[in-house]
């Protein structure tokens, strides 16, 4: 019963991979080399993804499909040459994340839910206002010299560690005394109280 | 095409648009906390780009570094934002932020 079920998601990663794999050597076959065309798969898996995490219906295919947008996410990461970034993205977002946001869908979404309704009554107004914003920013971005260095920097994992615990160490602590206070909080916001409402 | 700043900005807009209008226009509460997050990983993306991009090599170590305290707080408030809908869904019994309406009552 288990495999009837993960059969097509199965299939269908394998038939997104191939894909993608295709999609890739055709674009290094068209003269573009191979940063250009990752970066563009990436890119489309990414928005892709993320538009599949807005609009679908059933919200543990958007867990699943905000995973795939994270790992997209963390390839576009490589290509700039944050491999370290990456591999934290992978690890924080794809394995931390992700598995909260689907537990919490599992303990928050009841059968007779209504999962027909996934909009709000507000909807085209959002898609207007969200549109807006995008192209007010791909505006100000062509139109703004942004005086960029013609080179990318590597950014290797000693030269990470040397600014973060030279120049970012008071804000490196704050921030495991925040995660303490979140961990403290969640515990205490999610628990049951003793008498209370099941 | 990778090679240019400009093509990592626009990316980034594109995501935070569609983080925004998933936060405005789902009814789901955790639909609403899925959104932010897409909203907080196109910042970071823009944040790593300017480091990349940016005039040496310790600017692109501080762009990471920002762009993994980004994460952090993220993810603390991943945490508690999902207790509190965890919090309101067993005393409302229901995810969708439509029927959250005890203040107007």
């Amino acid at each position: 019963m288990v495999m009837h079920r993960l059969v097509p998601i199965i299939l269908g990663l394998a038939v997104i991979g191939v894909v993608t794999a295709v999609a890739a050597a055709m674009l290094v076959f068209l003269g573009q080399n191979w940063a250009d065309a990752l970066f563009w798969i990436f890119a489309a898996v990414m928005i892709g993804s993320g538009l599949m995490v807005v609009t679908m219906r059933d919200i543990i295919r958007c867990g699943l499909a905000m995973i795939v947008c994270f790992g997209a996410l963390a390839g576009i990461y490589v290509i700039l040459g944050a491999t370290l970034l990456a591999a934290a993205q992978v690890i924080v977002y794809i394995g931390a994340i992700s598995v909260l946001i689907l537990f919490a869908i599992m303990l928050t979404q009841t059968k007779d839910a209504p999962s027909r309704l996934v909009f709000q009554t507000q909807a085209v107004p959002a898609a207007i206002a969200s549109i807006v914003i995008a192209i007010i920013i791909a505006l100000a971005v062509v139109a703004t010299d942004w005086g960029e260095a013609a080179q990318r920097f590597r950014i290797t994992a000693d030269a990470l560690s040397k600014v973060l615990f030279e120049s970012y160490v008071l804000p490196f602590e704050v921030i495991s005394v925040l995660l303490l206070a979140a961990v403290i909080g969640g515990v205490y916001l999610a628990k049951r109280e003793p008498g209370g409402p099941s | 095409m990778s090679g240019s700043l400009d093509a990592y900005l626009i990316l980034a807009g594109l995501l935070f648009a569609i983080g925004s209008f998933g936060f405005l226009a789902r009814r789901n509460a955790i639909s609403m906390l899925m959104s932010i997050e897409l909203m907080l990983n196109a910042v970071n993306l823009s944040i790593v780009a300017f480091g990349a991009f940016g005039t040496d090599a310790a600017m692109a170590a501080q762009g990471s570094v920002v762009a993994l305290m980004v994460i952090a707080v993220a993810a603390a408030e991943a945490t508690v934002g999902l207790a509190i809908v965890i919090a309101i869904y067993r005393n409302k019994r229901t995810p969708l932020v439509d029927e959250y309406d005890a203040m107007s009552q």
